[in-house]
């Protein structure tokens, strides 16, 4: 299929800072793309730069195989990360302003129940709680019916039912159809959401495919976590590499049958025993370290 | 250009304007209540009051009938006499100013103190010497009065408190409000849409000319009810330079507007320019008799020639003809400032 979006040799320089390093990357048509990376990863710039925000220092984006012209605003979606809006304007009313900005627009009533906007769309837009303006950002977003949508961590500071809501809401604009970027720090989200993910470290790409294959690549072991009172004294004759996590001994396993055995050879009360499959979170914190970065 | 998107633009913010009732009332309030203010405090007067302290006197109230002071100074007008009990308060009180003259009351030879820094001073003594010589020793001279309506005092200012409130207007609702939206990231999500920067600036732009132009309207005819202003010159002529003023002093809030994101530091700015401004441009007191250097400064000022401009309008009947020269530099101005504001103009920084 013919990439949507196509970014080459892409470098942001902020004087001695390299914010985004020779990144290239290509997002084709109706898909969820997204960008995950920990803090001061490189994410917002670089698709603050795709969306023409800033300038890049170098490198090449094309949209549509060509590169982006006046109708490119008319085309995509935007959700920043955080954003004020014209003042003393109420929530349907902020929508109609943008509204008259593009040629092509969604109908209003229509993004109001898509979004579950109804009960305060007559609100003014800074006197709604951040599950709702988080919605009617989206909707915002979608006021130009665009082919490709940005989402930068749109899930950012919500409870976990309103970022569930959330969820079901983008799921239901892909099912429209919709090429989708994504920038997230939420593992659970990326994996819910996305088709394909691509993870930035230091500006750069350090690892892109599905969230299965970066599993597969990245963290293929599953972990075994059992009670360290339900070893006794077999913790110090266990056969296998472990790591004990606070009262817990946690071992990891491509072959979850064999350690079972072995653990039951040992005699060890396995009643409390959890075995957890591998995940996004593990494959990026095994890409990107364990260390604090802010 | 789209004219969909620059009226949509200048329709949001017009409804900020209305629906911030704070600033709103504030914009009606201050102008009205700077001239009511003034207009209680001289009221129909226009002439300046010399403030004599006689001591010893028990009550501040003085009548002059009943004191033991010159005839001459007790038929002088515009003097207002205060009575102050010891000449140790009543010397205080001219070391801060309080009063001009200090007359010990009793009969000559008289005792009189006044200070030497105090202009009005040394008139009060000049006319106190004056009234000591006899009606016989004094030389003939003829008077002769000027033709025409006096000017109050509220007249003159009245102009200047509605282009001083045009200029703070402009320059903060301009200026102030698009670095603010800049900082709070506003002109980044219009920015990713297709309006562009001609069409949000012109939009910022005409609503503010059409807000100075409708608080103008209204404030003057509320002051005009309660002082009854005298114009001499058009009507339209006056809305005319007011227009063009307004449009000038949105032109320079634009290049204010063009570039930062600090609040603090445009505050800065805005302070910088507006109050110089607002002291040189004849707002609150004439300039003449102040240095050459000083006059020639406050030409740079759009607001000098605003307020030139009308008050020979409303004072002196002058028609569009006779401020030519101020509507030339003022157009002028405001094809400069608005080319700087375009070519300086970021979405982002």
């Amino acid at each position: 299929m013919a990439a949507l979006l196509e970014v080459k040799n892409l470098v942001k320089k902020f004087k001695t800072i390299v914010a985004v390093n020779s990144t290239s990357f290509s997002v084709e048509q109706g898909v969820c793309f997204g960008l995950l990376g920990p803090n001061g990863a490189g994410k917002t710039t670089t698709i603050e730069i795709i969306e023409d925000v800033i300038p890049p220092t170098s490198g090449d984006i094309t949209y549509k195989g060509k590169p982006r012209t006046a109708s490119f605003k008319d085309e995509v979606g935007i959700q920043f990360q955080t954003t004020s809006l014209l003042s003393f304007l109420t929530v349907r009313e902020t929508l109609e302003t943008f509204q008259s900005l593009y040629r092509h627009t969604t109908g209003i009533d229509y993004l109001v129940e898509l979004c579950h906007l109804g009960e305060f769309q007559h609100q003014y837009n800074d006197k709604i709680s951040g599950g709702q303006r988080q919605r009617f950002l989206l909707a915002m977003a979608l006021i130009n019916q665009p082919e490709l949508l940005f989402l930068d961590e749109p899930s950012t500071g919500l409870d976990p039912q309103a970022r569930r809501n959330l969820w079901d809401l983008i799921q239901q604009i892909k099912r429209e159809g919709k090429t989708i970027i994504l920038t997230t720090h939420y593992m659970e989200e990326a994996q819910s959401l996305c088709d394909e993910i691509a993870i930035m470290d230091y500006g750069k790409i350090i690892a892109r495919g599905t969230p299965q294959e970066l599993i597969k690549q990245y963290s293929p072991e599953m972990t075994v976590i059992l009670p360290t009172s339900s070893l006794g004294h077999a913790l110090d004759r266990l056969p296998l590499p472990y790591q004990a996590v606070n009262d817990n001994v946690e071992i990891k396993t491509s072959d979850v049958n064999s350690c079972l055995n072995l653990l039951i050879s040992q005699n060890a009360d396995l009643s409390d025993l959890t075995v957890r499959s591998p995940s996004l979170e593990s494959v990026f914190l095994n890409l990107t370290g364990r260390q604090l970065r802010e | 250009m789209s004219f969909k998107r620059f009226w949509t633009m200048f329709k949001a913010r017009n409804r900020e304007f209305f629906r911030d009732r704070a600033a709103f009332g504030w914009n009606f309030l201050f102008p009205f209540l700077i001239v009511a203010g003034f207009g209680v405090i001289f009221g129909a007067k226009t002439h300046t009051e010399y403030k004599i302290g006689l001591f010893p006197h028990e009550t501040v109230v003085v009548t002059p009938a009943e004191t033991r002071i010159p005839d001459g100074l007790r038929e002088e007008r515009y003097l207002k006499f205060i009575g102050i009990p010891t000449k140790v308060q009543g010397l205080d009180k001219l070391k801060h100013h309080k009063i001009d003259f200090l007359l010990k009351l009793g009969n000559p030879p008289y005792e009189y103190y006044v200070s030497d820094a105090s202009p009005k001073g040394y008139a009060i003594e000049q006319m106190f010497k004056a009234s000591l010589i006899p009606p016989d020793f004094k030389i003939g001279a003829q008077k002769k009065e000027i033709q025409g309506t006096a000017i109050r005092y509220l007249d003159w200012l009245f102009p200047g408190i509605l282009a001083m409130n045009m200029m703070f207007s402009a320059l903060w609702g301009v200026g102030y409000v698009v670095v603010r939206y800049r900082k709070n990231g506003v002109l980044k999500r219009l920015k990713v849409t297709p309006l562009n920067a001609f069409e949000y600036l012109t939009a910022q732009a005409l609503s503010r000319i059409f807000l100075l132009m409708f608080t103008l309207v209204v404030v003057w005819l509320g002051c005009d009810f309660i002082f009854s202003f005298t114009v001499l010159g058009s009507y339209v002529d006056l809305i005319l330079i007011f227009f063009l003023g307004s449009t000038s002093l949105t032109a320079l809030g634009l290049v204010l507007a063009s570039r930062g994101t600090s609040e603090e530091f445009t505050t800065g700015i805005l302070n910088f320019i507006s109050w110089p401004m607002m002291f040189l441009s004849e707002v609150w007191f004439s300039l003449e008799g102040a240095p050459q250097w000083v006059k020639a400064a406050a030409r740079i000022f759009p607001l000098t020639h605003i307020l030139t401009a009308v008050r020979k309008i409303m004072h002196d009947g002058a028609g569009l003809i006779d401020v030519s020269v101020e509507i030339t530099i003022l157009a002028l101005m405001t094809l400069a400032f608005l080319g700087l504001g375009a070519v300086m103009f970021s979405w982002n920084k």
